[in-house]
């Protein structure tokens, strides 16, 4: 019997024998619930693009912040903002597809930021921790900072819920309905800023993206209503959470990297599983009817 | 160029009809693009006004315009009193071509109850008589059968009728319809007949735009539009083979 269990000791022995490892998915979870609620309307209103950019855009403004000793996360803020304006004007304005002074945009920021960063005399390192994270070095402090952003995004979710969803369907839809697109699609993106300033401290500017659109978008094959979407979304991000940081552990691999892995890993397999599936609904679809006159 | 039309046939059973949209010298357009100039016109509750053109005659244009999702260009235009847009409650807009995204969780159902949201703000819970609108919506435009099924699984006549049943739901006193039967065999065709009939018959006043000239047959008022107003007046007067001619470039078989 006993030895039954043992056989299954490594799922569960780095935790219970590791703080470091415990706060690590206690981190990462948070980061993955955090993730799934902003991450189900940003692949809803299709804003995966955007949210790239806006992981990308704060690294300039964490490496001015490391650079002058101020911490990291108020850097990151400045960057996002600076980054929300960027991105507003551009789809605003600019004529150029959207796409395209975005994704210039992000890597502008991207090379200013390696630019600030290879000024420091720790350029590896630096680097290293904005674009990968330090999951392993996770203090209490930083966890309440999370507890804090979860408050936040999912108030933002709740009060937001219903233009958010209207929006995602059509912004007309929303407009007519006298709910304000450009508020709330300006309240949209602060909440995807603070997801993306809450989590790049632990799973990395470059991989928070991942946790953002990967759980989502498997919710998302899944799920018929937005509500169990955004529970599955956070059910996968969790898993993945737990089955990275294991698979880290015991095979000494980058932490934050294998999470994200193993998220888009199960996107992939959930993917491919519904393929049956989604080829019978879209059967259905030739079903349109010729419009006379 | 346009005649405001005076004497409209109204039956007497009808609440005492009032003027529910109102434009006159209105020019609308997309930012400079002026699309149709001085639009005149008067409609009361309870009347249809058919908007008939071909693609990019101006008809999607005026119905936007008296949505509020464009500003007029020049001159005035009121709806139920208010500027186009100020009354989200009372007027419901269905777009030509609904985006539906196969990402979408979202079933039939929630779709329509969606269409609650303008009268349920952003947390007033919905009530039993919000489901039994939406119930009733549905039931009206034939989208009961797939009320469960995921937007995505369904075919666009399907999601036609249940983006109808969405803009029903409001139970708006103003009703903007984009082409409504695109998209809708025989049967979808007469539901939307008998629904706009009995929309009218509660006083609700009906901007339909087509370019099938049979939905015009029971207007109370037709705008002929080629990017200018080519005639606008009760249907035995607008469509006139002259007219159709100028609209279409060719008169239709009717």
């Amino acid at each position: 019997m006993i030895s039954q269990f043992a056989l299954l000791e490594p799922l569960w022995d780095p935790f219970s024998s590791n703080e470091f490892l415990r706060n690590a998915l206690l981190a990462s979870s948070l980061v993955a619930i955090i993730c799934a609620i902003a991450g189900t309307y940003v692949v809803l209103r299709g804003l995966s693009f955007i949210g790239d950019a806006l992981a990308h855009g704060v690294i300039p403004g964490i490496a001015i912040a490391l650079l002058f000793g101020v911490p990291g996360v108020i850097g990151a803020a400045i960057g996002a903002v600076i980054m929300m304006g960027g991105v507003s004007t551009i789809t605003a304005k600019v004529r150029l597809s959207s796409d395209t002074a975005i994704g210039l945009l992000f890597v502008g920021m991207l090379a200013l930021g390696v630019i600030i960063t290879s000024r420091s005399t720790s350029f590896v390192g630096d680097i290293t921790r904005i674009l990968f994270g330090e999951l392993l070095g996770v203090t209490a402090a930083d966890l309440g900072w999370q507890l804090v952003v979860l408050v936040v995004v999912a108030g933002i979710a709740i009060v937001a819920h219903r233009p958010f969803v209207l929006m995602s369907l059509d912004d007309g839809l929303a407009r007519t309905s006298g709910f304000s697109v450009k508020f709330f699609h300006g309240l949209m993106l602060v909440m995807v800023a603070m997801a993306i300033v809450g989590s790049f401290q632990l799973v990395g500017t470059l991989l928070v993206l991942g946790m953002l659109i990967a759980p989502a978008a498997t919710g998302a094959l899944l799920a018929r209503r937005v509500s169990t979407m955004m529970l599955s979304a956070m059910l996968f991000g969790v898993v993945s959470s737990y089955v990275g940081l294991l698979a880290s552990y015991h095979f000494d691999l980058a932490a934050g990297a294998s999470i994200v892995f193993t998220a888009v890993y199960l996107f992939g397999f959930v993917a491919v599983l519904t393929i049956p599936r989604r080829l019978r609904g879209h059967g259905e679809l030739p079903h349109q009817h010729e419009h006379s006159h | 160029m346009a005649s405001s039309p005076t004497n409209m046939n109204i039956p007497t059973d009808m609440p005492t009809p009032h003027v529910t949209i109102s434009a006159s010298q209105l020019d609308i357009g997309h930012g400079l693009h002026t699309v149709a100039h001085d639009i005149n016109m008067q409609m009361h509750s309870g009347e249809l006004l058919v908007l008939i053109g071909t693609n990019g005659s101006g008809k999607s244009t005026l119905l936007k315009t008296l949505a509020g999702m464009i500003a007029p260009i020049r001159g005035e235009v009121t709806v139920l009193g208010t500027q186009p847009g100020g009354s989200p409650r009372r007027v419901a807009y269905l777009p030509q071509h609904p985006v539906s995204s196969h990402t979408l969780p979202l079933r039939a159902r929630d779709i329509v109850a969606m269409g609650r949201y303008a009268h349920l703000g952003l947390f007033r819970r919905a009530q039993r008589a919000d489901r039994l609108i939406v119930d009733d919506t549905m039931h009206r435009t034939g989208a009961t059968e797939f009320a469960e099924s995921p937007l995505r699984d369904l075919s666009g006549g399907q999601q036609q009728r249940t983006h109808l049943a969405q803009v029903l739901a409001r139970q708006a006193e103003v009703l903007l319809l984009d082409e409504p039967t695109a998209g809708l065999d025989l049967s979808g065709k007469y539901a939307i007949a008998e629904i706009i009939a009995a929309e009218r018959a509660r006083g609700v006043t009906v901007v339909l735009a087509t370019h099938d000239l049979q939905d015009a047959e029971s207007a109370t008022a037709v705008m002929l539009l080629a990017q200018r107003v080519v005639a606008f007046g009760p249907p035995s007067a607008a469509l006139s083979d002259d007219n159709v001619r100028a609209c279409f470039g060719f008169t239709q078989p009717h």
